[in-house]
């Protein structure tokens, strides 16, 4: 009896299941699914102001490990050469929408003027990790650079490729580039960034999940739009995976 | 509209178009909630106390993967799991918001949820377990017994609410406008903890739920969840 009604139990949710599972695979019903998380987007943005903060912590609240997801060492010779060379060729290109391109070095990026802060890093999986980070706040880059009235967005192009053999990237919105938490942090609690870490560079845009959080960044570029650049949705995970660009929730 | 009480040829109007509407939609919204939400807990399935929780760190509890069949969707989809979520928090939210503004209008919560002193009194509250077992559930004003005020009071003003507010306060975008939500449950991943206890308390609540409709018969329950009208046992009739 007991096993009948489990098994009237499995069947009714697997059929149940079958049904989500036909509707998820339709394009329409996940654009109508996509409103929810485009809701979130505009609420968020409407509720945020641009530079309200992130929660930040005190160094009791730090994580004993800061745990190392995603990439844990960028592969290919051009990688293990600038880990040889302690990342001393590495040059972070700041090109596209600007009007004097720039090139720095990690020494350049480190003389620039920075920001420490202790946020709290969340995984898209759920897990959570509070870290200090170092780094130059990206608008100080932008304003060197000179931003062109049409640029409304930045990619962050980076050296690690994916399980796929893609190269890794990122991007965000003029709103979390000039947030002044967002920073090229080349330093996690008064360390140098580790190569699990994102060495030397990695983007920390604190409003929103961990895969926006670009490590082994080598080049931004603003950009006018987002559709040409690669897959045309924002970032690595947004154009293979259906992951949302705005990560906010 | 005949108003709530009101007897006809045997059957009581039980539950207004408000009640129905929201039963009904709500009804399927948690359900691809927790079945999304087990997805959700398949990608990091273990639970921490304060603000950080990583692998490394000591979780209070590390939960089973979900099966398939239980899951939303059947193979495991992270990305897809998180829209099917994102879509229905909305409709569970509002939703919610809409039945507890139109339930506090019309006296639904005063007249028939609300708990009378006597009705909390242990000796009263005893006497109802002991009918409960006896398998006797209804009241003789054909109104909701203590038991089952208790069960949809948790749901209405505690589970759901709480479930609503630790998803906000899991969201890195919404603790830069209402940082207070981590004070108030003491960190995220304490927020994810609740988030679980209370999804677990809504799963408990429907077997219950589902067990009670049956025992107090099916037809006649259900049928007042979709029409209004619930008929009264003989001798009340």
């Amino acid at each position: 009896m007991i096993l009948t009604r489990r098994n009237l139990l499995v069947t009714a949710s697997a059929g149940l299941v079958a049904g989500c599972d036909r509707l998820g695979e339709t394009e329409s019903f996940r654009q109508l699914l996509s409103l929810g998380e485009k809701g979130n987007f505009a609420i968020q943005r409407s509720l945020q102001q641009r530079t309200a903060l992130a929660p930040e912590f005190d160094r009791t609240q730090i994580s004993p490990i800061f745990r190392a997801n995603g990439t844990r060492v960028p592969a290919g010779e051009a990688y293990a050469r600038h880990m040889a060379e302690k990342f001393v060729n590495w040059r972070l290109q700041v090109d596209g929408l600007v009007t004097r391109p720039l090139s720095l070095s990690p020494a350049q990026l480190q003389q620039m003027p920075k920001r420490t802060q202790i946020t709290r890093h969340d995984c898209v999986e759920g897990w959570s990790a509070i870290g200090e980070w170092t780094g130059a706040p990206l608008k100080l880059l932008l304003d060197a650079a000179g931003l062109k009235p049409q640029a409304r967005y930045l990619v962050f192009h980076c050296a690690d490729r994916m399980g796929t053999g893609e190269m890794y990237y990122e991007s965000i919105d003029l709103v979390d580039a000039l947030h002044p938490q967002t920073i090229l942090a080349w330093a996690l609690n008064g360390k140098e960034l580790s190569v699990g870490n994102g060495a030397p560079v990695r983007l920390r845009v604190e409003r929103q999940l961990g895969y926006k959080q670009a490590k082994y960044v080598e080049r931004i570029e603003a950009v006018a739009d987002l559709s040409t650049i690669r897959g045309g949705k924002g970032g690595y995970w947004e154009d293979g995976h259906g992951y949302q660009w705005y990560a906010g929730i | 509209m005949p108003s709530p009480g009101t007897v006809h040829d045997g059957k009581i109007f039980r539950h207004r178009l408000s009640t129905r509407l929201w039963h009904w939609t709500n009804a399927v919204t948690v359900i691809v909630m927790l079945m999304s939400g087990l997805t959700i807990s398949n990608a990091h399935p273990r639970l921490y106390w304060g603000q950080y929780g990583a692998n490394f760190d000591a979780a209070w509890l590390t939960l089973p993967r979900f099966p398939g069949w239980a899951t939303i969707p059947t193979g495991y989809n992270l990305a897809l799991a998180r829209q099917w979520h994102f879509a229905f928090a909305w409709v569970l939210a509002f939703g919610l918001l809409f039945y507890l503004v139109r339930s506090l209008w019309n006296g639904h919560f005063r007249r028939d949820i609300a708990l009378s002193t006597k009705e909390v009194a242990p000796s009263h509250l005893i006497e109802d377990i002991k009918q409960h077992l006896r398998f006797q559930f209804e009241t003789p004003g054909g109104g909701y017994n203590p038991l089952q005020k208790i069960a949809y009071s948790s749901v209405l003003f505690v589970l759901l609410p709480g479930l609503i507010l630790t998803g906000l306060t899991m969201s890195p975008g919404m603790n830069a406008v209402l940082p207070w939500l981590l004070d108030i449950f003491g960190g995220r991943q304490s927020a994810r903890s609740i988030h679980f206890l209370c999804a677990s308390g809504i799963a408990i609540f429907i077997v219950v739920h589902l067990l009670l409709v049956i025992l107090a018969g099916p037809i006649n329950e259900v049928r007042s969840m979709i029409s209004g009208w619930f008929k009264l046992s003989g001798d009340r009739a």
